[in-house]
């Protein structure tokens, strides 16, 4: 803590989105050297290619999908059929958007206790050498390809989800969620959802990790001086703390479930033309990006390729949206934690 | 600033080699192209000609493609072949824009335009040549009714019994229909999972071809690539036939060598003239049934689906290959030349049944070899 102002870190301390506020920074910042001019400027740049970049993607969305959207027979958003080779023209989303919301949000509801809880673990509890190990570990888990965790989902580890769907059908079949629909046990939306929850969860930790390792000492000290045991000065001091960055750590992780392409392909099965509508998680369907996937080699008309893009809008859109909650669901947090 | 310079500096010089070697390599391609080798009279009478070809397209000739481009290349070096199975709709785009030298194709190119598009898929394959584009059947792909029943390996069906199972009106083993046609065959109350290919194929399309041809009563819909029965989807060939493995019970089509690898039942089809099982030979039967629909040298075939005629297995799909019958770029017209006379040579042709294609029969063969004998 460089303290030229006899300022002392208690006063100011770093908050978990990264900038520390020190009064250091602030006056050296803007000096008008050259090397503050270059990396300013470039910092820009690439933060306005970025915007560039992703505008430019809806544009292109936009522009391929809206043609075959306007051609499109029947209610793009709540229609379940998808005839887009011949005419008339019909595709909806209404399938593609419910497996692919059910299966994110199975996967979230796995990886975010589990992950904030591992995080936890290697920050709080763990011998020093246990957490290293713990956290690099971990880490491996997002280096590992998605083909293997779709080859690994669909042959190893689905066939042991019957047991668990045979429970729930037999106990709670009455809810809609829970439904039998025929569909092996090793290809439902829900053997996909606990998949994905595997592949989000190295994302979900680090960031955690990095959010709880940074809980002020003082906070912590404060609240064990006070008598807490060890899982109330958690709660009461790192948790508060970590809270946004957990919760930016799920966003990411929830847009990693939302487009994940080759490892849902894999191991959801398809559902014919003209099934009735299911709201079960033991049904298959496809989601968003695994359909465009399936079928991009055989985009033979720009209608078909338009009506597929129009899917991958929605995809787009839809990750957009839940950020912005996020966003606003961050900003609150934070008003209440300081 | 020193390393931002520097580093223009790299990217300059990195573009600039980029340049070069591209150049280098256009101008090496076709000086190769330009140097035929030994036409006529090998020993082995294998015309060779040196160069790099590219092809793209079906993914369901991918191993017959694959197993003719290493042979020809181990009799002729310096001849580079390069093949990407993305699909046959991927192949001919690629194809019209001029990208390849060759698509390979599970349907000939179309006459009539696609739904919701304008042109014509032979007009603009003609119009990229500057010469007719020319589809040449070159590799015959049965398909195979596989199925996964403990203590059964001896299924026969018929069109109507397997319209009605994989539309879902038959949905146990041991129903009477199945029954009727397999006297003495003991069957199991089993529910009969059916698996279909999600993705859109020409699998699916020449299967439900079948169907809708063949039991045109108990098959309404029509054929298309993508999937119209009921069932379970799984991605490509190789999804459908490992969920049928994993499946008791399971059923699903799938390319001939899948149903063989994965060690599935295939059952015996009975199209009226008594049951046939999956041969080379009684392919090629079906296919000699089979009728051209395009003129002269274009071969495109018309499949009876329907044949009755004894020892026909009449569940198959044509691939073809789509070239300009006068190369765009004429030093490449001997590679192309040497390549499919290769390719459809008799000892070639046999060797392709090996790895789960049925050789294209005789007739067919020499309309093929004359075709090619007659491109520049």
């Amino acid at each position: 803590m460089p303290s030229i102002t006899g300022v002392s870190a208690v006063d100011e301390l770093p908050k978990p989105e990264g900038r520390g506020p020190f009064l250091t920074d602030r006056v050296s910042a803007g000096t008008g050297r050259l090397g503050d001019r270059i990396f300013g400027g470039t910092a820009k740049g690439a933060g306005l290619l970025v915007i560039a970049i992703v505008t430019l993607i809806a544009g292109f969305l936009m522009s391929q999908a809206l043609p075959a959207l306007a051609k499109d027979k029947v209610n793009f958003l709540t229609s379940t059929q998808w005839n887009v080779d011949g005419t008339p023209l019909q595709f909806g989303i209404a399938n593609l958007l419910w497996v692919t919301v059910l299966s994110s949000v199975i996967a979230m509801l796995v990886a975010i206790p589990f992950g904030v809880g591992v995080a936890l673990f290697i920050t709080q509890y763990a011998p020093g050498w246990l957490s290293r190990t713990a956290a690099t570990l971990v880490d491996l888990l997002a280096a590992v390809p998605s083909i293997v965790y779709g080859l690994w989902g669909l042959q190893v580890f689905g066939p042991h989800m019957s047991g668990i769907q045979d429970f729930l059908v037999r106990y709670l079949g009455w809810f809609p969620l829970f439904t039998s629909s025929g569909i092996g046990a090793a290809s439902t939306i829900l053997t996909v959802g606990v998949v994905l929850s595997i592949m989000v969860l190295p994302i979900i930790t680090a960031l955690s990790r990095e959010v709880f390792a940074q809980t002020p000492v003082a906070n912590k000290d404060a609240a064990l001086a006070l008598g807490a045991t060890r899982w109330e000065m958690i709660r009461t001091a790192v948790l508060p703390f970590g809270k946004p960055g957990v919760i930016s750590a799920s966003m990411l992780g929830l847009g990693r479930a939302l487009g994940e392409t080759v490892a849902v392909m894999i191991i959801l099965s398809a559902l014919a033309d003209g099934s009735a509508w299911s709201w079960s998680m033991f049904n298959g369907g496809e989601t968003f990006a695994s359909k465009i996937a399936n079928n991009a080699a055989e985009f033979d008309s720009p209608q078909k390729a338009g009506a597929f893009l129009a899917a991958g809008l929605v995809l787009f859109l839809l990750t957009f949206v839940v950020n912005s909650i996020a966003r606003v669901v961050i900003n609150r947090s934070k008003a209440f934690s300081e | 600033m020193k390393t931002q310079s520097r580093q223009r500096f790299a990217s300059i010089t990195g573009v600039a080699l980029v340049g070069t070697l591209a150049l280098s390599a256009c101008g090496s391609d076709n000086n190769a192209a330009t140097t035929p080798g030994a036409t006529k009279g090998a020993a082995n009478a294998a015309d060779c000609a040196t160069g790099t070809l590219n092809g793209e397209g079906s993914s369901a000739q991918k191993n017959a493609i694959e197993q003719a481009i290493t042979d020809f290349q181990a009799t002729c070096s310096g001849a580079t072949i390069n093949y990407n199975p993305t699909g046959s709709g991927a192949g001919i785009k690629q194809f019209i824009a001029g990208q390849v030298d060759f698509a390979g194709s599970d349907s000939a190119l179309k006459d009539k335009p696609a739904a919701g598009a304008t042109s014509i898929e032979q007009a603009d394959a003609d119009k990229t040549c500057g010469s007719p584009a020319w589809n040449l059947p070159m590799v015959t792909g049965p398909i195979a009714v596989a199925f996964n029943v403990k203590g059964l390996d001896k299924l026969i069906l018929t069109p109507a019994v397997t319209a009605k199972i994989f539309n879902g009106a038959i949905t146990t083993w041991n129903d009477a229909a199945i029954a009727a046609i397999n006297p003495g065959v003991t069957l199991p109350a089993e529910a009969i999972k059916v698996f279909f290919r999600s993705d859109e194929s020409g699998t699916t399309d020449n299967f439900t071809k079948y169907l809708h041809a063949a039991a045109p009563a108990d098959w309404t819909a029509d054929p298309g690539k993508k999937w119209t029965g009921k069932g379970e989807g799984k991605e490509k060939s190789a999804g459908v036939a490992n969920a049928v493995k994993s499946t008791p019970g399971g059923i699903t089509y799938a390319e001939w060598s899948y149903a063989k690898d994965n060690k599935l039942g295939i059952a015996q089809i009975d199209n009226g003239a008594g049951p046939v099982e999956l041969t080379g030979e009684a392919v090629g039967k079906a296919l000699n049934a089979a009728t051209q629909t395009g003129e002269g040298n274009n071969l495109k075939l018309k499949l009876d689906y329907a044949t009755k005629e004894a020892g026909a297995y009449p569940i198959l799909l044509v691939t073809y290959e789509i070239v300009c019958s006068k190369a765009k770029d004429p030093a490449k017209a001997p590679l192309v030349k040497a390549f499919l006379k290769s390719f459809a040579a008799a000892d070639e042709q046999s060797k392709l049944q090996t790895i789960g294609y049925a050789p294209l029969p005789s007739a067919v063969q020499s309309k093929v070899a004359s075709a090619i004998e007659a491109l520049s």
